[in-house]
């Protein structure tokens, strides 16, 4: 169906070029290359024994005299249909082994899968070479083996993919609408897998020549007066020691036949992965919306005009934000707001291929931009607990070592400040849990571990990107209410970052909401009673239902989606989704301006009373 | 097979994770060597036409056949051979050699350390190599930079891997033995003559590795542990050689076990390109002459050798990383 045109498509590509042309002349030599030189190939020429390469013969001769060039090229058909031979046998045998399983009944069908996971366990030369004992030395059976010895990896394979597509829902379905197994292999199973599977074939292929060649080489493949590209090699190895040339013709041939196996294998492999094309590099060129930073002395972190850009697209744009020593400042958004990135940044740990600039981004007397925060003084607590502790080191090595970077602590010293670390954050028995390793903690107790990490040093800034959000309802309770403890004790500031409005409300001093990259709204906590300004905030809190909120009416939702990422958008991002919007919205970016000291938002049409955000959450 | 799983699982309560995967691994390796001795008996039994008939000769006499066969025991029924079989593997006896007229056991003895020798001097370097580079190469080309290093690299390993390892030794022997004179190119005598069949058995593996060691250690620098690492400010040399190269191990390990058995495998075609002494040289010779008994003792030496090394590598694996390979298996 699209196969071909695909197909097509691939075969147009450098490599589908050079596959295409280097099979033909493969398959071409193999038909006439016997024809040819076939004479010329078995001519005896007593006077010209074991010649050395050169003009008359272009790789010398062999023991007999005959010209080693010519042999190598008579030698491809035999070569290329001893191959194929094999490969056919492995795939068939690969297939009746790897396919068995699904339609026999569940004693016998685990019994081939073992036996097959036996096979693919044992070396497959030794395996061929066994079975080349039991049929014998000789071409056929030689064939015979290296085929039969491939087919384990290939049951293997299909084994597998057919274990993956028996689960899906069609073939659920038609088994339950009594379809015969036979039927559903036939219809259902082969399509599906045919094109992993040929892809395996051609891989297959090229190792099947590098085998059979092997066991040529070792005498125990083709036999006189029959010759295969390995068989040349076996007659010339006295020789090769001396004259190298002789053995060039048959390597090369080995070798540049089973590149080009592999190359199809590419050039199917591309045909099949379909068109991913590239995304296209949006340039953007939007300094426009700069206005001038505010005061810019004050706080502890402090950025001014801070971009994250990703090839394509522009994920923060522009965004002042300031923590004062000690206060605690929540960012809130949905995913893909920037919120996250915009901590990463403060960090320095936005991930490649991400570009950060700003005007200014300052941490204490530190220039971000310049240099990295100082040591221990900021702290970073992710979001997936389990994700970010590393698994092959114990808990006491990834706490105790940032004491002996930052501190020069010794080995003990550091340790023992670990556990008391450890024990600050709740930990029982901390003496006994340096000593474990991250996957012997709970969820919630990884997430103190990452906390107490933190505290190693004297962090002036913990910053906590969704430290709740992988956790369980109860849990999340005991790590906020942790991280405001250790925020009084440590006298630390804390950047929270969270989708939550109402996780944030509880821990935080004040809150910036981020929408689409942008800040939209900053206001004290205190303020949120009192209604918010921006039309998406009073969404979001709308969306967070609570006690009272009558469980007749549906829940809150906000309408329609987010801008994807290098969406390019006209005027304010959030038109689209608000009611309030007016043409100036849509053609006009807002700019995020004080209304009240310490409130700033970007809205041309704020909600200016509480009784205004009632009917627009309801 | 399904008791077998049940036991499993009631084993699991009363044992512990740890002790249940011992027993299960345990288990699967016994299953397979008897699988392996099975086939080994049974081999001298597919091969067509009479064995010892085809090894004395066309010319033999019947009585003399015969003779032999007795005194081989191939005249009794396949149970008490087996029985018979069974009972001289247990006591190191496989049967004597029907060209050479030696015991098999004493052979193996005297060719097997030849063997032994180059595949582990020739693993410990691909391990050495291998995983270093692959590191190195992924620190390197990290975050798409230096492009034209990571093409050079992705382009001379993989043309290594697509030549063929008996190609690669011939290659070796002309250049490094004949043309440089550097090493010799045959027989085992000294340490200059290990070079080459150590070097032909490593470089495939190596290149091989040391691709998948790096692409590997970008997977593992991406990682959220790795963010960890870089937010404590800790040093480069800390951040790569302790949070990832351990990481990097398991998988490595899974791999190098894997390249360990294979490489087991090479030494039949590499050892045969250098004149080596060792099992590979003696197992193509015993096949070509038809002598069964030897042909026998080998591959059970080889097979048992692959299955034991699959089974250290399991366990291996599971020490480096106990929670996913346990709970996977």
């Amino acid at each position: 169906m699209s196969q071909t045109p695909r197909l097509r498509l691939a075969l147009r590509t450098p490599l589908g070029i050079a596959a295409a042309a280097a099979s033909t002349i493969i398959v071409l030599t193999a038909i006439f290359g016997p024809m040819l030189l076939g004479d010329t190939a078995d001519r005896i020429d007593t006077d010209a024994i074991g010649r050395h390469s050169g003009t008359e013969h272009l790789f010398g001769t062999d023991a007999l005299g005959r010209d080693i060039a010519a042999r190598v090229v008579v030698a491809t058909r035999l070569t290329l249909e001893l191959t194929l031979f094999a490969t056919l046998i492995a795939v068939v045998g690969g297939l009746v082994l790897g396919v068995l399983p699904a339609v026999l009944g569940r004693r016998a069908g685990r019994l081939i899968t073992a036996t097959v996971n036996l096979l693919v366990a044992f070396p497959g030369l030794l395996f061929v070479l066994f079975l080349a004992v039991i049929f014998g030395v000789g071409t056929f059976s030689a064939a015979f083996a290296i085929g039969l010895g491939a087919a384990p990896s290939t049951a293997r394979l299909v084994q597998n993919l057919t274990a993956s597509i028996a689960g899906t829902d069609y073939v659920a379905a038609a088994r339950i609408l009594g379809v015969n197994r036979f039927r559903i292999i036939v219809r259902h199973i082969l399509p599906n897998i045919a094109e992993p599977v040929a892809l395996f074939v051609s891989t297959t292929a090229a190792g099947i020549l590098v085998a059979f060649s092997g066991l040529s080489f070792l005498g125990l493949g083709v036999q006189p007066p029959d010759y295969d590209w390995g068989r040349l090699l076996n007659e010339q190895l006295d020789r090769v020691m001396v004259d190298p040339m002789s053995a060039v013709g048959p390597g090369a041939a080995i070798v540049l036949t089973g590149i080009t196996f592999g190359l199809i294998g590419e050039v199917v492999a591309k045909a099949n992965a379909g068109r991913t094309a590239p995304q296209p590099e949006i340039a953007t060129a939007e300094t426009s919306a700069m206005t001038p930073a505010e005061e810019s002395a004050s706080g502890l972190l402090h950025i001014d005009h801070l971009q994250v850009r990703f090839p394509g697209h522009t994920a923060v744009h522009d965004v002042c934000l300031t923590v004062d020593e000690g206060e605690a400042v929540g960012i809130v958004g949905e995913s893909g707001s920037g919120k996250s990135l915009t901590a990463l940044a403060a960090a320095g740990l936005v991930p490649h291929p991400g570009r950060v600039s700003s005007r200014t981004m300052r941490f204490g007397d530190r220039d971000l931009n310049k240099q990295a925060p100082k040591g221990t003084s900021m702290a970073m607590v992710f979001q997936d607990p389990m994700a970010s502790l590393n698994p092959a080191l114990t808990v006491g090595r990834q706490l105790a070592e940032v004491a002996e970077v930052h501190h020069n602590a010794g080995r003990a010293a550091a340790v023992s400040r670990a556990v008391s670390r450890l024990g600050a954050v709740g930990i029982i028995n901390p003496e006994l849990r340096v000593r474990k390793r991250p996957h012997e903690f709970s969820g919630g107790m990884r997430q103190r571990v990452m906390i107490a990490m933190g505290l190693m040093g004297e962090p002036r800034l913990i910053i906590a990107d969704e430290p709740t959000t992988a956790l369980d309802v109860t849990v999340q309770a005991q790590v906020l209410a942790l991280l405001r403890d250790v925020r009084t004790e440590s006298g630390a500031a804390l950047l929270l970052i969270s989708h939550d409005i109402a996780v944030v409300s509880q821990v935080c001093d004040r809150v910036v909401v981020m929408y689409a990259g942008r800040i939209v709204e900053e206001l004290p906590v205190g303020d949120l009673a009192d209604g918010v300004a921006h039309p998406y905030s009073a969404a979001l809190i709308g969306a967070v239902p609570s006690m009272t909120t009558d469980r007749d009416t549906p829940l809150a939702t906000i309408p329609g989606r987010p801008p994807e990422p290098g969406e390019q958008s006209v005027g304010c991002p959030f038109a689209p989704r608000c009611a309030r919007a007016t043409d100036r919205c849509r053609t006009e970016e807002p700019v995020l301006e004080q209304i009240r000291p310490g409130r700033r938002v970007a809205c041309w049409d704020p909600i200016t009373t509480a009784t205004h955000e009632l009917e627009e959450a309801r | 097979m399904s008791t077998a799983a049940i036991g499993g699982r009631v084993i699991d309560f009363r044992l512990g994770p740890w002790a249940s995967f011992l027993v299960r691994r345990t288990g699967r390796l016994l299953v397979s060597l008897a699988a392996l001795i099975t086939a080994a008996f049974a081999m001298i039994h597919f091969v067509p036409g009479d064995p010892v008939r085809g090894a004395l000769g066309l010319n033999a006499t019947p009585e003399a056949v015969a003779a032999r066969k007795e005194q081989l025991g191939l005249d009794e029924s396949l149970i008490s051979q087996y029985r018979h079989f069974l009972s001289g593997l247990f006591h190191g006896d496989l049967g004597e050699s029907i060209t050479a007229r030696v015991p098999v056991s004493q052979m193996i003895g005297d060719r097997l350390p030849a063997t032994m020798e180059i595949a582990i001097y020739a693993f410990v370097l691909v391990m050495l190599v291998a995983v270093p580079l692959g590191m190195a190469m992924a620190v390197w080309t990290r975050n798409g930079r230096r492009r034209r290093g990571e093409l050079a690299f992705a382009s001379s390993t993989g043309a290594i891997v697509a030549i063929p390892e008996f190609l690669l030794a011939v290659g070796l022997a002309s250049v490094f033995g004949v043309s440089l004179g550097w090493f010799p190119v045959a027989l085992r005598e000294g340490p200059d003559s290990y070079v080459l069949p150590v070097l032909a058995l490593a470089v495939t593996p190596i290149a091989a590795l040391s691709r998948i060691v790096r692409v590997e250690a970008l997977r593992v620098f991406e990682t959220d542990y790795m963010r960890t690492a870089r937010a404590k400010r800790l040093p480069g040399r800390l951040v790569y050689l302790r949070h990832a190269l351990p990481n990097l191990l398991t998988s490595s390990l899974t791999l190098g076990g894997l390249l360990l058995s294979g490489l087991l495998a090479g030494t039949v075609l590499i050892e045969n390109v250098f004149a080596w002494p060792g099992l590979g040289m003696t197992i193509v010779q015993a096949i070509l002459q038809k002598d069964y008994p030897l042909v026998q003792g080998i591959v059970l030496v080889y097979g048992a050798t692959a299955l034991t090394i699959n089974f250290m590598v399991d366990l291996a694996v599971a020490a480096a990383d106990p929670q996913s390979t346990i709970r996977g298996s």
